[in-house]
C-alpha cells in the first residue's frame, strides 16, 4: 500500500477520486501515525478516529477528497469541548456544532482531531503547561513556535496534509517558520471565525498550514466565503486561486523590507530573506513607515482585550491560568483606555500609509521570525544585541503585519545544517492569490520546500 | 518610577476585583512596564482629532 505519510492534499485527494486509493486506507494510515508519532510531537490533544471512520464511510469526494486534516483546539468540534489551550475551558460544554471552517473542509475532507497550543493562544512557543509543549519534528528539543504549535507539529511532522490555525500576532507564521513548513494568514475578514474561541476580536484571523502552495491553496479555496454567523467576515467573493496558481510572477513588483525588518534579525532569517529576494529578482528594499509603533500598538490592543476577554476568569480563577499567560493577562486588564484608543487610531494612520505602497510594489518580502525554534523551555533571548523576554518578542516581524490585517503567505527555506526558517510574502489586502503565487513560484525554483524531518 | 508601577498595579487590583498574588507581583508589574513603554511612544504620535478608527476594521 502507498506510504501517505509525506503525501501532499492534492495527490491524495486524486488518489482517492480516481480510486486508487481508499479514503478508509488513508485515513487509517493517518490514525496509526498519530499514534506512533504523537508520544513524541504532542501535537494532538484529541483524536476523533470514530468520527473520521464515520465520514470516510460516506464515500468523500472533491478536490479534498479523503484528506486527513486537523485543527487548533481553539476551533469548534462538535461534542468536544474547544479548549483553546485552556484547563479552565475543559468545564466548557461540548461544541453543539463544527465551527464553519471545519465544516467547510469536511464536503471533503476528513476530521481527525484536535491540536495543542498555547493557553487562550498568548505565546509564541507552543509551550503549555497543562497539556505539555508541542514539539519541533526537526527537534524535539525544540520549540514549534506558537500559540499554533500542534498545528505545525502535525504538519511538519506528516501527522497530517492540512491544519488549521488561527493568527492574532503571528501564531500560524511564526510556526511555521520553526517548523518548516507553509503557512496562510489571510486578509483579515476573509475567512469565518465562527466557532472559534476568540482571543483578540480587533485582530484574530483563521488561517492554514501545508507543505506545500497548492495543498494551501487547496484549503482556502475550500473555506473562503461570506459567513452571516461571523460579523467580521467579508461578504467579498473571489474566484478559486487554483486555477490561477500556475499562471507565474511575471509582471509582478516585488520587494523586501528593510530598516525595521533587518534589524534584529539573526543569520538565519536574513539568509533566506536574501535568498528569496535574489530568486525572485526582488532588488528593491522598501521602509515601512513606523513599523516599530505598529507593532507596538499591536501590542497594546492585545494586552487590553485579551485582559478583557479574560477579566472574569482572572478574577475567580486565576491559579488555573498558565502562570505566563496569566501575569501577561492581568497587566493587559490594567491598561488605561486612551492608551488603546491612541493605538485604534494609529492602526488607521498605518494602514493608509502602508496600503500606498501598494501602488508601487505588489508584494514585499519580511522574515517570519529574527531566530530559528530555541529550546522548549528556553525564556529569553538575544534580539539586536539585548536580551529580551521570549514570549512578547518572537512576533516582531509578524506584528506589523497582521496588525492591519494583510494577507501573508510564510514559506519555508531550509538551510544547511540548520533548523529552519520562513519569510513572509506579503500582498495587498485580498490579494492571497498574489501572495499564493508568488509562494508557488518560489518552490518551483527548489528555494522554498518543507524539508521532511528525520525520524 | 517603580512607586508609579505599584501604584497602578494597586489601583486597579481593587477597581478590577483582581487579587494578584506575592509571588505573581514582579512579572505582573515587568509587564505593566512593557506596555506603560509602548503606549508612551505610540501615544507620540502625532494624530489628529478627526482619525477616527475605523468602527469596523476592513483590511
Amino acid at each position: 500500500m502507498t506510504d501517505f505519510a509525506w503525501a501532499s492534499a492534492g495527490t491524495i485527494a486524486d488518489a482517492v477520486n480516481r480510486g486508487e486509493a481508499s479514503a478508509i486506507d488513508v485515513v487509517d494510515q493517518a490514525l496509526r501515525r498519530i499514534d506512533r508519532r504523537n508520544p513524541v510531537l504532542n501535537a494532538f490533544t484529541a483524536v476523533t478516529a470514530d468520527r473520521a471512520r464515520v465520514r470516510v464511510a460516506k464515500k468523500p469526494v472533491g478536490p479534498l477528497a479523503g484528506v486527513p486534516f486537523a485543527v487548533k483546539n481553539l476551533i469548534d468540534i462538535a461534542r468536544l469541548p474547544t479548549l483553546a489551550g485552556s484547563k479552565i475551558n475543559r468545564e466548557r460544554p461540548p461544541a453543539s456544532a463544527d465551527a464553519t471552517l471545519v465544516a467547510r473542509l469536511e464536503a471533503g475532507a476528513v476530521l481527525v482531531g484536535a491540536l495543542n497550543m498555547g493557553e487562550f493562544a498568548y505565546d509564541f512557543t507552543g509551550e503549555n503547561s497543562h497539556y505539555g509543549p508541542s514539539r519541533n519534528p526537526h527537534d524535539p528539543a525544540r520549540m514549534t513556535g506558537g500559540s499554533s504549535g500542534g498545528s505545525a507539529g502535525a504538519v511538519a511532522g506528516g501527522l497530517v496534509p492540512i491544519a488549521l490555525g488561527s493568527d492574532t500576532n503571528g501564531s500560524i507564521r511564526v510556526p511555521s517558520s520553526f517548523c518548516g513548513i507553509f503557512g496562510l494568514k489571510p486578509t483579515f475578514g476573509r475567512l469565518s471565525r465562527a466557532g472559534s474561541f476568540p482571543f483578540v476580536a480587533s485582530l484574530d484571523h483563521l488561517g492554514a498550514f501545508a507543505r506545500s502552495t497548492i495543498d494551501l491553496a487547496l484549503a482556502y479555496d475550500a473555506m473562503t466565503g461570506p459567513d452571516p454567523l461571523d460579523p467580521a467576515c467579508s461578504d467579498r467573493i473571489d474566484p478559486p486561486i487554483i486555477p490561477r496558481l500556475h499562471t507565474g510572477i511575471d509582471g509582478l513588483r516585488i520587494a523586501a523590507a528593510g530598516g525595521y525588518f533587518r534589524t534584529g534579525a539573526g543569520p538565519e532569517a536574513l539568509t533566506a530573506l536574501d535568498n528569496v529576494a535574489r530568486a525572485l529578482g526582488a532588488t528593491r528594499q522598501i521602509e515601512i513607515p513606523e513599523a516599530a509603533r505598529a507593532r507596538e500598538a499591536a501590542y497594546i490592543i492585545t494586552a487590553s482585550e485579551a485582559g478583557a476577554l479574560h477579566l472574569q476568569r482572572l478574577r475567580t480563577r486565576p491559579r488555573d491560568f498558565e502562570p505566563d499567560v496569566r501575569d501577561r493577562l492581568i497587566a493587559g486588564a490594567m491598561v488605561p483606555a486612551p492608551w488603546v484608543v491612541q493605538a485604534q487610531k494609529f492602526r488607521r494612520w498605518y494602514r493608509d500609509s502602508v496600503l500606498r505602497l501598494f501602488e508601487e510594489v505588489d508584494a514585499f518580502l519580511a522574515p517570519a521570525t529574527p531566530c530559528v525554534a530555541p529550546p522548549v523551555g528556553q525564556k529569553t533571548f538575544v534580539l539586536d544585541g539585548q536580551q529580551v523576554l521570549l514570549r512578547p518578542n518572537i512576533g516582531i516581524y509578524t506584528q506589523p503585519i497582521s496588525f492591519i490585517g494583510l494577507p501573508v503567505v510564510a514559506v519555508p527555506v531550509p538551510q544547511a545544517d540548520s533548523m529552519p526558517t520562513a519569510v513572509q510574502i506579503i500582498t495587498a489586502p485580498w490579494r492571497e492569490d498574489v501572495a499564493l503565487r508568488v509562494a508557488y513560484s518560489l518552490e518551483a525554483r527548489g528555494v522554498a520546500r518543507a524539508p521532511q524531518p528525520p525520524e | 518610577m517603580s512607586d508609579e508601577l505599584d501604584d497602578w498595579l494597586d489601583a486597579n487590583t481593587v477597581l478590577l476585583g483582581i487579587t494578584v498574588a506575592a509571588e505573581w507581583r514582579d512579572t505582573v508589574r515587568l509587564h505593566l512596564g512593557i506596555t506603560r513603554g509602548m503606549a508612551q511612544r505610540v501615544s507620540e504620535f502625532p494624530l489628529p482629532d478627526e482619525a477616527d478608527p475605523a468602527p469596523v476594521f476592513h483590511a
